[in-house]
């Protein structure tokens, strides 16, 4: 049932929570991306029949708890996030990596904001812009992550 | 393996699966508590991943210690037991004041304060979510933690446990604005609450009447009222007042005496309700 297709695609989603998990220097912070979401948006969009919904639901609970935020946040707005992606992903595949990153940019935005709304009702917190940084970083590092995991891919033949 | 044809039902079922389920689990972490078994196994279940995060940070700390020239730490040695020697030199007072205070409230009839059990604990540095001040302890329910218990450093108050894990545990700082403390005002014991509002420098005193003696300056410690933390632990000190008669209260700002933007040991303090129920069992 779990193949090596199925190994290879959890260890990077394990790398990036690690990696959201590391702290950043108190002035950084504010601009980490959500490298899981991230990850998670590529395989969704890559490999739609392996990562979807369940995927980024279960995978946002571990979010949840290895942050501390409310438990359900973040499995809701990955899922929400992860359908849009994969609901979509023979049109956004057939953009060009800068085009596909204007697209994860409003993506984000969605996802960011939403989170925001969902953690305002649970913990009574209020709006700052600076809330919104990960947007541009992420849209930025989408490039990135885009390239790398797709010689990951290729180069391990995870299909 | 055929993509292309009947999978958008499947998707659109799928994601009202997810949000009702996400749904269920927000209630379920609203009105459950969070030292419950499930809460403490899926803790339980994450914690790899802290170590995980925590090692860059712990090799740099090892290395930096292991880099440090003799003459500096022959130099600290010295600072430190000069440090010991004061700090023993007030001891010795403390005692004297303990057995003072003993005899005292025996003429009182009052009951004798309990020493609390305490324990050393040290932060893993983890990103907590942005918008809650959190921090990850390397002590969980193997240690005996417990969720409610106090967590104060060297200085004064730095928060609560709030979840439980087999070795680690959550803190949540007096910053964060879900935290308040029952306090009273050192200079003339009035009592009042400090809430968090977010800001790691700084909290608020809520529904302070206009007419209240609070001054610029006064130290707030902890009033030892619902239970959590022991009476007279330092917690903030008065840093701005805004009185405004037009507003109903006056807006009461203090900056918390424990530094908490440079935590790195800490020490649990279980009170003694929680000790006695250990008893019990």
């Amino acid at each position: 049932m779990m193949n090596r297709h199925y190994w290879l695609i959890l260890l990077s989603i394990f790398v990036a929570l690690v990696a959201a998990l590391i702290p950043l220097p108190r002035e950084l912070q504010p601009f980490q991306p959500d490298w899981v979401l991230l990850i998670l948006m590529y395989w969704s969009l890559a490999l739609p029949h392996r990562v979807n919904i369940g995927t980024a639901w279960i995978v946002g609970l571990l979010m949840d708890l290895a942050i501390g935020s409310p438990l359900g946040v973040h499995s809701l707005t990955y899922s929400v996030s992860i359908y849009i992606t994969a609901s979509n992903y023979q049109k956004i595949r057939n953009y060009s990596v800068p085009q596909q990153s204007l697209l994860i940019a409003l993506f984000l935005a969605f996802y960011h904001l939403l989170q925001f709304w969902v953690s305002h009702f649970l913990i009574d917190i209020y709006f700052l812009p600076q809330y919104l940084w990960p947007v541009l970083t992420g849209s930025l590092s989408w490039v990135w992550i885009f390239l790398l995991l797709r010689k990951y891919r290729r180069h391990f033949r995870i299909r | 393996m055929n993509l292309l044809f009947g999978r958008n039902a499947s998707l659109q079922l799928r994601l009202i699966i997810a949000v009702v389920l996400s749904g269920l689990i927000m209630l379920g972490d609203r009105y459950t508590s969070g030292a419950s078994t499930i809460r403490t196994s899926l803790n339980t279940f994450v914690s790899p991943l802290f170590y995980f995060a925590n090692m860059p940070s712990e090799f740099l700390n090892w290395s930096s210690q292991n880099l440090d020239s003799r003459e500096l730490l022959l130099a600290e040695n010295t600072l430190l037991k000069e440090k010991q020697l004061l700090q023993n030199a007030k001891l010795l007072e403390f005692q004297f004041l303990q057995n003072e205070n003993l005899k005292l409230r025996a003429l009182l009839n009052s009951s004798a304060k309990l020493e609390s059990k305490k324990l050393v604990t040290k932060i893993l540095s983890i990103h907590s979510n942005t918008y809650n001040q959190q921090v990850v302890i390397n002590k969980g329910f193997l240690d005996n933690v417990v969720e409610g218990l106090a967590v104060v450093d060297d200085l004064g108050v730095v928060g609560k446990v709030v979840q439980v894990g087999s070795s680690t545990s959550r803190v949540l700082l007096m910053t964060d604005n879900t935290h308040a403390i029952p306090v009273r005002v050192l200079r003339n014991n009035i009592q009042t609450v400090v809430e968090g509002n977010g800001k790691l420098n700084q909290v608020e005193l809520p529904h302070v009447p206009h007419s209240m003696d609070i001054r610029v300056g006064d130290i707030l410690v902890s009033s030892g009222l619902g239970d959590i933390f022991p009476e007279g632990l330092p917690v903030a000190t008065v840093t701005n007042i805004e009185r405004d008669e037009s507003k109903p209260f006056s807006k009461v700002y203090a900056q918390p005496i424990a530094q908490l933007d440079r935590i790195r040991l800490l020490v649990l303090l279980w009170s003694q309700q929680t000790k006695v129920n250990e008893n019990d069992e």
